[in-house]
């Protein structure tokens, strides 16, 4: 169970996130839509401190951080209690994908070389990339190398998958091998909370799309509800426009 | 102008070779310690820690600053007569210790630069994952920026090598001293120190192949 509440995040002058409540249940997909510079990015940065937000409190699991109050202690059991992935992959660029799985096991969670390995290897092989554990990222397409990244995601085990713009980095033709590899990610009932621009994906992962737009949550609910039957007229701008 | 002995060059050779263990154990030894000494003040300064930072800041400005040699001069001769516990310090010992304090103050800005030169994302990935700031830095950011910084660091090594003659004049008798010996009893002195710089040249080109190994080395996970 995830929770956040009063989530504020501003640069400047300029309020990108504004008092965020929201929640997601165990094992709940969240895609979360909108327009550039919308927050939707921010949003996701600010629930595992990669930005550090200005008030707020979240809650994943057991661990429950106050923004204002937030300790290092406390920024490092909220990373380790959710994962996340890069839209520009930012696989460990002088580790093999093996290794680049490992890190996490071994240097944050003190599992055995021996454990991590294997385990690295059981994610490899679901996420088709057997072949490719000793290659560095620099030899691997985008998509393999996004494939890892989601790898390198999994094998944390966190309460809270977070998924930034994972394809739109990615040349056209390797779009699909991601995303079927997250299909397979949410067969496993893993919480997700994806920020994508892939329309037709939203549809058919979610259980509830978010559309953000100011920094705002404007409208939620399950995809068939905010894609095909929008109240705000902002959604629905949006929607013909990517539509 | 008179013809070169060659048979007095040759015959010097290893005599002169004899030293070349006291030069590379004063040269690596100063490396090592700079090395850690310019990590720690080049991480420090990438997370700047007030108070230290400027401390650090001041070190490398004094160290930047002044020659080697007189630095050597006021650790070897100037300290000990302020501080009696140095006295018992032997030139060696000195000399390590003032290559040390010197290269660590460049070091550590080329180091500083490498370290800012990781792509932000191998930081982000860091952080993500749950890493400590020192598991960061010991495991993704200096490991990556030590690629960015080799050849200056390298650079840094020939320098240091050579600066390792300097120990001369703190009465060491290494490779310089004992050519010196050498050309005061024969008064050849062009003929030896030639050897000498035949001798540190050559160390100094051994030392570029193994740079060319060392790169390939730290380049091979970036290969397409």
């Amino acid at each position: 169970m995830i929770s956040i509440r009063g989530l504020t995040k501003r640069f400047g002058d300029t309020t990108v996130l504004d008092t965020i409540d929201f929640d997601i249940a165990a094992g709940e997909r969240v895609v979360i839509i909108g327009a550039s510079g919308t927050g939707k990015s921010t949003f996701l940065r600010c629930l595992n401190f990669l930005d550090r937000p200005d008030a707020g409190t979240i809650t994943v699991g057991d661990v429950s951080v106050d923004a204002q109050h937030a300790s290092k202690r406390d920024v490092l059991a909220l990373r380790r209690a959710t994962s996340f992935v890069f839209q520009n992959y930012a696989l460990f660029a002088h580790k093999t994908a093996k290794e680049n799985i490992m890190e996490a096991l071994v240097t944050v969670q003190g599992q055995s070389r021996q454990q991590a390995e294997q385990r690295a290897l059981e994610v490899l092989a679901e996420t088709g990339l057997a072949a490719k554990a000793e290659s560095y990222p620099a030899a691997l397409s985008g998509g393999q190398q996004q494939r890892v990244g989601i790898g390198r995601a999994m094998a944390i085990g966190a309460d809270l998958m977070m998924f930034d713009e994972p394809t739109s980095a990615l040349d056209p033709e390797w779009v699909g091998e991601v995303l079927d590899l997250m299909r397979r990610v949410a067969k496993q009932r893993q919480t997700m909370l994806i920020v994508t621009h892939e329309m037709q994906f939203a549809r058919e992962i979610a259980d509830r799309v978010v559309f953000m737009d100011g920094g705002r949550i404007v409208e939620v609910g399950p995809p068939e509800q905010v894609l095909d039957a929008p109240q705000d007229e902002r959604l629905r701008r949006f929607l013909r426009r990517v539509g | 102008m008179r013809a070169l002995d060659l048979d007095y060059m040759v015959g010097l050779v290893p005599v002169i070779l004899g030293y070349v263990p006291l030069t590379l154990f004063m040269a690596v030894a100063g490396m090592v310690c700079a090395l850690i000494l310019a990590s720690l003040m080049a991480v420090e300064r990438v997370i700047k820690v007030p108070v230290l930072d400027w401390l650090v800041m001041l070190f490398i400005s004094f160290f930047r600053g002044t020659p080697l040699l007189v630095q050597l001069f006021l650790f070897y001769y100037g300290l000990p007569q302020v501080f009696s516990l140095l006295a018992q310090i032997n030139g060696v010992t000195a000399a390590i210790m003032g290559l040390t304090l010197h290269f660590s103050a460049y070091m550590a800005e080329a180091i500083r630069a490498a370290i800012i030169g990781v792509d932000r994302s191998q930081w982000e990935a860091a952080q993500s994952i749950g890493m400590t700031q020192t598991q960061m830095m010991r495991r993704i950011v200096l490991p990556q920026a030590a690629r960015i910084a080799a050849p200056t660091l390298v650079n840094y090594f020939i320098d240091m090598i050579k600066g390792t003659s300097l120990a001369f004049t703190l009465g060491v008798t290494e490779m310089m001293g004992a050519a010196q010996k050498e050309a005061a009893g024969s008064f050849l002195y062009f003929e030896a120190f030639l050897v000498v710089a035949l001798i540190y040249w050559a160390m100094v080109e051994l030392l570029s192949q193994g740079q060319k190994v060392l790169e390939t080395h730290l380049n091979k996970a970036y290969a397409r």
